[in-house]
């Protein structure tokens, strides 16, 4: 099985994670965070990953850091970065890759910087590690950066500390300090929850143009479908650790296939309360150490059959470049957003 | 002695703000310190049965407003009433009377639960506390219906906060604040931290709960199409003040206020159709409320500033159901 090559850019892209499986090895049993995914990200473009808490969509990219601790562990798989693997390679060799060939951002950005240096030296550092930058290069090249996130008074805020500044503000710093090396790739981990509406929609018009104007890919890792539809230009949907559709962020969208997506969609709130009340999926998100035989989203599916319960559905080409991992998306999807 | 004030109200409204004003000081080492103008000078009311949405971004002060209504702060100056009667005029015994009246539900389902409490110790601690029953039998009657209709499932009536989801954990804390059949409850961010499925269970089990108990809600948030969909009408406060205020569908159909404009825009909307390429953003940050703008606070980041709102702050103006206060509008 497995044979999911190719299926959007294949390789040639950015960043091609290949049947990974990431597993936690916990003392009640075996946690297949990230079981069997695979994810290509073209040369340019915005790839969004969507899912709920615990779908394994911060593991996999934990994963492409190398950066998953014990008792997690990648089982399987191989993640391609610019045409090298980076599952085989030391943590030695890894250092020079992260913040260099690829960076991320996280949630909450005052605790992913560093309080008692200024942001402006934080940006620097990975210039002068990396690319061997001199003094005056590297902050010629921050200020520059800062200018281009969105930060005004950039000169001012070279010389400020963490604190010093709102989370709009340090969000952008984390931004700038990620794209400083011009990475190959970009993976930004839920970039503009902690934020407020007007500046997150200033942050996604930020990395919508960093996106256009440099030749960094971005993998967005999202809960929020808005986010989605806003700036990503293809879109995996990930569930208790597999991938259950991909599509095109219109085609998505417009001829959603999964149940799961559907309910994820339908559980927006998108106009007044005249329908009464929300549509939601009913259940939880089941536990790792003790998943559903059969398709994973059963439990919780309205159009789940008896052969859902048999043998789990594989990923499968339903339209081109359209995957979902359903045996009855003809029934139950089909895009019946309106 | 507070009947006083029960001649001047409005008999719909549960509650009435009127002029209120809380300034906070902060103490950074500076000499007395710092004066946050948490709340400015803000009047509002919520009619019996209705959801009134009080949105805005960090710092607007909607937070501090939740905590206002239920006297869990005094503020400075200006009137708090429920059912027509201030808050701060009453005594201990009739304020005690009026809390069972009045709960809050939070946005944190993790750190507003005692860990050390069990699933019937958390439900029950308001029963016991105004002393409703005098045996435990029913006491746990009661913890179990409420369980009930919180939509808990009634064998984990023994188990503690950490062996709950996000979700089953804000049931919990409903349970909690629906245990003295209040008519008024605040819910501050109740949906925020939960993700999409679940936040769609928890806004019907509210919805199911308004309707059997008929409650009043102040919905405080800062997501707009959960707050189109729970909210009766809505108060948009930006820094401090309200910049509008009414009836949810006419405000998300036509804006009055810049700043609500720009808060609809701003909203990541879940069709990919719908994506601009020019947004109209806000630009610049948000002003400080240790030191807010003069005139109008919304003038620095304003598209349409006038001299006019450089220096003097609008008055609320109304027309039908519609509160604005801008100058531009009038």
């Amino acid at each position: 099985m497995g044979e999911n090559m190719g299926q959007t850019q294949g390789n040639g892209g950015a960043l091609y994670i290949k049947n990974l499986r990431t597993h936690f090895f916990t003392r009640n049993g075996v946690a297949p965070a990230v079981d069997d995914v695979t994810i290509s990200i073209p040369r340019k473009g915005i790839v969004g990953v969507v899912g709920e808490s615990g779908c394994g969509k911060s593991v996999t990219a934990l994963s492409v850091l190398r950066l998953v601790s014990s008792p997690g562990k990648i089982v399987s798989g191989s993640i391609v970065l610019d045409g090298e693997d980076l599952v085989s390679k030391s943590p030695r060799e890894m250092r020079q890759i992260r913040g260099n060939k690829v960076s991320m951002i996280f949630q909450e950005p005052m605790t992913s910087l560093n309080p008692v240096y200024t942001v402006g030296k934080q940006v620097v550092e990975a210039m002068i590690l990396h690319q061997g930058a001199g003094k005056k290069e590297a902050r010629d090249r921050a200020i520059e950066m800062f200018k281009a996130v969105g930060i005004p008074e950039a000169e001012k805020r070279f010389g400020s500390y963490p604190h010093q500044l709102s989370g709009g503000l340090r969000q952008r710093v984390m931004i700038a300090m990620a794209m400083v090396c011009r990475p190959k790739l970009m993976i930004a981990d839920e970039p503009t929850t902690a934020l407020d509406v007007t500046i997150e929609a200033q942050i996604l018009h930020q990395m919508k143009e960093l996106e256009r104007t440099t030749d960094t890919s971005i993998m967005l890792i999202t809960h929020n479908m808005g986010v989605v539809a806003e700036i990503c230009d293809y879109v995996y949907v990930m569930y208790a650790g597999r991938i259950m559709e991909q599509a095109n962020v219109f085609d998505l969208f417009d001829h959603t296939m999964h149940p799961y997506t559907t309910g994820l969609l339908n559980s927006i709130p998108r106009s007044g309360r005249g329908g009464g009340r929300l549509y939601n999926i009913k259940g939880m998100v089941p536990s790792l150490l003790n998943l559903p035989e059969g398709c994973r989203f059963r439990p919780r599916c309205e159009h789940a059959a008896p052969e859902c319960g048999k043998f789990e559905p594989e990923l499968y080409e339903a339209d081109r470049g359209h995957w979902v991992r359903c045996y009855r998306y003809r029934d139950c999807g089909g895009g019946d957003m309106e | 002695m507070s009947d006083m004030s029960a001649q001047v109200t409005n008999s719909s409204h549960l509650i009435e703000a009127e002029r209120v004003v809380k300034n906070f000081r902060v103490m950074d080492g500076l000499r007395g310190g710092h004066l946050i103008q948490a709340v400015s000078d803000v009047s509002f009311h919520i009619d019996q049965g209705e959801t009134l949405a009080m949105v805005g971004e960090s710092g607007c002060g909607k937070s501090t407003m939740g905590r206002l209504i239920l006297r869990l702060l005094v503020p400075d100056s200006g009137v708090v009433r429920f059912e027509g009667r201030d808050l701060a005029g009453m005594n201990d015994s009739e304020l005690l009377q009026t809390r069972r009246r009045m709960q809050i539900i939070f946005q944190d389902p993790y750190a507003s639960l005692n860990p050390r409490m069990s699933v019937y110790q958390i439900i029950a601690e308001p029963l016991v506390t105004h002393r409703v029953f005098k045996s435990k039998k029913e006491t746990e009657a009661r913890v179990r219906q409420l369980m009930a209709m919180a939509g808990i499932r009634p064998e984990h009536i023994n188990r503690y906060p950490h062996q709950f989801s996000g979700g089953q954990r804000q049931r919990i804390g409903i349970a909690r604040a629906i245990a003295l059949n209040p008519k008024l409850l605040v819910c501050d961010e109740p949906v925020s931290a939960l993700d999409v499925s679940i936040q769609a269970q928890i806004l019907n089990l509210l919805y199911d709960l308004q309707k059997e108990m008929g409650l009043t809600y102040l919905f405080i948030s800062h997501d707009l199409s959960v707050v189109r969909y729970v909210s009766d009408r809505v108060c948009v406060m930006f820094l401090g003040k309200v910049c509008e205020v009414g009836e949810t569908e006419e405000i998300f159909a036509n804006p009055l206020h810049p700043y609500t404009t720009f808060l609809l825009e701003a909203a990541p909307k879940p069709d990919p159709h719908m994506r601009k390429e020019k947004k109209a953003l806000l630009t610049g940050e948000m002003p400080s409320p240790v030191n807010p703008p003069d005139g109008c606070r919304f003038h620095t980041r304003c598209p349409y500033t006038m001299d006019i709102c450089r220096h003097e702050a609008p008055a609320m103006k109304r027309t039908g159901t519609r509160q604005v206060a801008c100058h531009k509008e009038g």
